[in-house]
């Protein structure tokens, strides 16, 4: 269906338009009548008590409408942030969550801890104001490394002496231990797995509006979930019954994870608003509180070890990972360096015995939470630059390595909880060696060493697991809410569609591919079909987007209330038609009659079912609107084979991506354009991790040293290259449309291959992440030396 | 409060202003032209960039004051009786733009670039000259080709 909107069509996007021509509406795009403006005192300390707060000058500032502390939070009851997925230590113990109020309560545990709230009439008088709150800090000892973390002299929360949140395993240790008795061959790394910090471009947003005559809230917000927001803000802040607050995510500038999370700083707006006389309370971050106080990403210490037999097959694999959570525990970053992480462990591989362990600790720095792949990318970083490590150590070939490791029999039961449902590796290896000319590289690493350069490729072979699934199963391991979907689709009268959607796209492109989906079962045209979605108030509930969930349980949602639509609109023709239901036929948004030549099109069905003439009433409800919940069976598995070609500058010691090949496995496709460009994001974004981003905290002061973009390097155009991409399809077989997920899997896929690639190019085991033109070429000198 | 006017997209334009207001919240909050965004405050995102004069500027670091009598051009002033400008064209057609934040500031510095090297642009020199501008979602590959493509028919 090339040329037209159905399934597997390249659909230009519908919502293209609008943000084209700067008609998007983003929160800080929204204005409301006699709104005031939020601005946060923040902790200049990485640890320290607060002494006194003093806001007696800062009060009278001109226009100041109101300041506020956690004292005054405290005073009206309301309840501190949450981390929603309950993890148990290998003891038994639950994790150690320590209190993380909505505004700081006697103590500070990083730099920009949100410790006061002042509003006023503009933006900058706000912020004039804050800068005149005098807090009065005890500065303590602080720790800011996950490496140092474990038994610090700086205790950052009471209930975790030791600053450890818990100490969990997973997989078999007796065996794993077993087979490395067995082992011909043990390959041992230490690995770090940089901090990130997400950096959607859209900054963080709220507008808080307590409407004093229906006492009722209203909070604008850059979501990816606002229906989760409102059930947290709800249910656990105890703000207002959900009935009484309505959460809007209107378009948001990318998410990447950072905007599920439920953030002090919006819920402040809202909570704000009543006590400022019901004025609107607006708030838009600075890049740099974006920094500051965004949850941050990845942030793994990690030691493995791989037992390889004497054939080449991998017997076991142990690994030891402390995980950094921050200064506290965000929404659900106690899943990330667990259950999204050492699931995952066992790669595309067939490995028999798999233990993990995993400390997961506090320091004095931002939340870590989901970050693009949250979890996954950790694990694939772990196996891909293991993997890649033994096989040079066995003098093997990297890819004929994997291959002779790869998983070739479906479904697959991996010792670490991961049940594989469908995949054909080799096939995406087979393509990805074709495809970046793999072949040729001997001579292109030539050329380049006669330039005094030097060239190196590196593989990845991944695998992710999204459409976290069933609930019933993510309960069981200490979820705090099911992972379904739900959708509705209400057909007007007049035959155009409205799909009321729980997902939430901030730049994934859902008003076309969810539109596209309805066109195809439908027959409706695709500019006659609008998603509704990010509106507490218009769709019922919904667990929104993230983890590369939209596609395999939202659209299956949709899919499941098309059926049900379906099914009546056959009754509704079969009546008006005056003919069995057994009879009536639906192709291509035609209803018709087996054997007869009467036919009715969707939308004079769609009329009927309003007028409601035609049919008996108290046989068929008037109407044409159906809803779904769709909670899958099991989650799905993407996978596939990603290679990267490098050269180094002998010089500069710059790195440049010469050459970048992903073959994916998504399954079914809806539109290959918008996967394609998920694809490349991804990509660009693990590069970046690869090779420049990293976020970096001062040991001796614990100030953010990466803390704008001055700083903090984020990949530009020119940092990567055009790429080269192939797919592979094996349906999935847990969801009708066949798909997977392909949000995250170019972030999770490329940092191992590019590291790879460097550690090739240089013939050296390991280089850290980010592999700057500094670290590289003081890995250079050290060669040269070796050389002399 | 000084009072400044401009052209914007076209229309005059005027307004009293602070000696601190920047460009982006002249445009953002004063005419409610909210396609112009601002990403970074610190000149290095580009999601704020405006023609002035013809020429690409960074509105989150300019004072408004500072540009009284100019004539501006945002991305709202692109399109000409209802068809989207070539580049905002390029930008759809080839995918361009995922969550569009960055985008109006991209397109802007797209044509700028057209204006200053003509319309047949390498993909060297596309990259190297949208150093001013970063993009978090489309790894810049669509982005790459948008220019391309909507330079050929501007």
């Amino acid at each position: 269906m090339d040329n037209g909107t159905g399934i597997g069509a390249r659909v230009k996007r519908k919502e293209d338009h609008r943000f084209l021509t700067g008609k998007g509406n983003y929160t800080d795009d929204i204005n409301l009548p006699k709104q005031t403006y939020a601005y946060f005192v923040r902790s200049p300390h990485a640890h320290a008590t607060i002494n006194k707060i003093d806001t007696s000058k800062a009060k009278k500032m001109p226009g100041v409408v109101g300041i506020f502390t956690g004292d005054d939070v405290a005073a009206t009851k309301l309840g501190g942030l949450i981390c929603g997925w309950m993890i148990h230590s290998k003891d038994g113990s639950p994790m150690k969550a320590g209190p993380h109020p909505i505004l700081a309560l006697g103590k500070v545990r990083y730099v920009g801890d949100h410790v006061a709230v002042v509003i006023a009439e503009t933006r900058d008088l706000a912020k004039a104001a804050a800068a005149a709150v005098d807090v009065d800090y005890g500065v303590l000892p602080h720790v800011v490394d996950v490496a140092d973390a474990m038994g610090h002299k700086a205790q950052i929360h009471e209930v975790a002496p030791d600053n450890r949140v818990f100490n969990w395993s997973i997989g078999d240790e007796a065996a794993t231990d077993a087979a490395f008795k067995k082992a011909a061959h043990i390959t041992k790394i230490d690995l770090v797995n940089n901090r990130l910090i997400p950096n959607a471009m859209e900054p963080r947003a709220a507008i808080g509006y307590y409407d004093t005559g229906a006492e009722h809230y209203t909070l604008y917000t850059t979501s990816q979930n606002p229906h989760v927001a409102r059930l947290v803000i709800s249910a656990f802040h105890g703000l207002a019954p959900e009935h009484k607050l309505r959460v809007i995510a209107p378009d948001v500038g990318g998410g990447f994870g950072s905007k599920i999370f439920i953030y002090a700083e919006e819920v402040v707006c809202a909570w704000a608003s009543k006590f400022v006389g019901g004025r609107p309370v607006k708030w838009t971050a600075e890049r740099t509180e974006s920094f500051l106080a965004d949850a941050h990403g990845r942030d793994h210490v990690t030691h493995a070890e791989m037992a390889t037999d004497a054939s080449g097959k991998i017997i076991g694999f142990k690994v030891h990972t402390k995980a950094a959570m921050g200064a506290y525990l965000s929404t659900f970053s106690s899943c990330v360096p667990t259950y999204l992480y050492a699931t995952l462990l066992s790669g595309q591989y067939n490995i028999p015995a798999i233990y993990a362990e995993v400390d997961a600790l506090y320091t004095n720095t931002a939340p870590v939470d989901a970050y693009r792949g949250a979890g996954r990318p950790e694990a694939t970083y772990v196996v891909e630059r293991i993997v890649e490590t033994a096989a040079r150590e066995l003098k093997m070939n990297p890819a004929e390595f994997r291959r002779k490791n790869f998983i070739t029999q479906f479904p697959h039961q991996t010792p670490v909880i991961m049940c594989y449902d469908a995949g054909d590796y080799a096939a995406a290896l087979d393509k990805a060696l074709e495809i970046a000319d793999v072949k040729g590289f001997p001579a292109r690493k030539k050329a380049s060493a006669a330039k005094g350069n030097f060239r190196g490729l590196g593989y990845s072979a991944y695998i992710e697991a999204c459409g976290i699934a069933p609930s019933a199963a993510v309960g069981s391991l200490g979820a705090g809410v099911g992972l379904w979907e739900s959708a509705e689709v209400r057909v007007n009268p007049v035959g155009t569609v409205e799909i009321l959607t729980g997902s939430h796209s901030h730049g994934q492109g859902h008003e076309t591919t969810f539109a596209q989906l309805v066109s195809d079962r439908l027959g409706v045209d695709i500019n006659n079909v609008a998603i509704v979605h990010g509106d507490t108030d218009k769709v019922q509930f919904g667990m929104g987007t993230y983890g590369s969930r939209s596609g395999a349980v939202g659209m299956t949602a949709i899919s499941k209330a098309l059926d049900k639509v379906e099914a009546k609109a056959k009754r509704i023709a079969a009546a008006v038609m005056e003919s069995s239901v057994d009879d009536i036929e639906f192709k291509n948004g035609t209803f018709t009659v087996k054997g007869t030549d009467k036919k009715m099109a969707f939308g004079e069905v769609a009329l009927s079912a309003y007028v409601a003439h035609k049919f008996n009433s108290a046989e068929i409800e008037p109407g044409l609107k159906e809803s779904a919940f769709h909670d899958p069976s099991n989650f799905v598995f993407p996978a596939g084979v990603h290679i990267a070609e490098i050269e180094i500058d002998g010089e500069t010691g710059v790195t440049t991506v010469a050459n970048y090949t992903a073959v994916d496995d998504f399954g079914n496709v809806i539109n290959p354009m918008i996967v394609e460009g998920q694809v490349h994001g991804g990509i660009t974004q693990g590069i970046g991790q690869a090779l420049i981003e990293g976020c970096v905290y001062d040991k001796e002061s614990g100030q953010l040293v990466t803390g704008s973009y001055m700083d903090y390097q984020m990949p530009r155009a020119a940092d990567v290259p055009s790429y080269k991409l192939g797919f592979t399809c094996t349906p999935c077989p847990s969801n009708p449309l066949g798909m997977k997920g392909c949000g995250e899997a170019g972030a999770i896929g490329s940092p191992p291959a590019i590291m790879n690639a460097v550690t090739d190019a240089l013939g050296v085991k390991d280089v850290p992440m980010p592999a700057t033109p500094h670290v590289v070429w003081q890995q250079l000198q050290h060669l040269k030396k070796a050389a002399e | 409060m000084p009072a400044i006017s401009m052209k914007v997209n076209g229309e005059a334009v005027c307004g009293d202003v602070e000696g601190r207001t920047l460009m982006v919240e002249f445009i953002r909050e004063k005419l409610g032209l909210t396609g112009t965004h601002v990403g970074c405050d610190t000149s290095q995102c580009g999601a704020c960039v405006v023609l002035v004069n013809g020429k690409a500027v960074k509105a989150c670091t300019a004072l408004a004051i500072a540009h009284d009598g100019a004539e501006v051009t945002t991305v709202e002033g692109l399109a000409k009786d209802g068809k989207m400008h070539p580049m905002q064209e390029a930008f759809r057609d080839n995918h361009g733009l995922q969550c569009g934040f960055c985008t109006p500031g991209m397109v802007i510095a797209s044509i700028d670039m057209v204006n200053r090297l003509g319309k047949d642009l390498s993909e060297d020199t596309i990259r190297h000259e949208l150093e001013g501008n970063i993009c978090r979602c489309t790894g810049y590959h669509n982005i790459v080709a948008a220019v391309k493509a909507g330079a050929a028919n501007m």
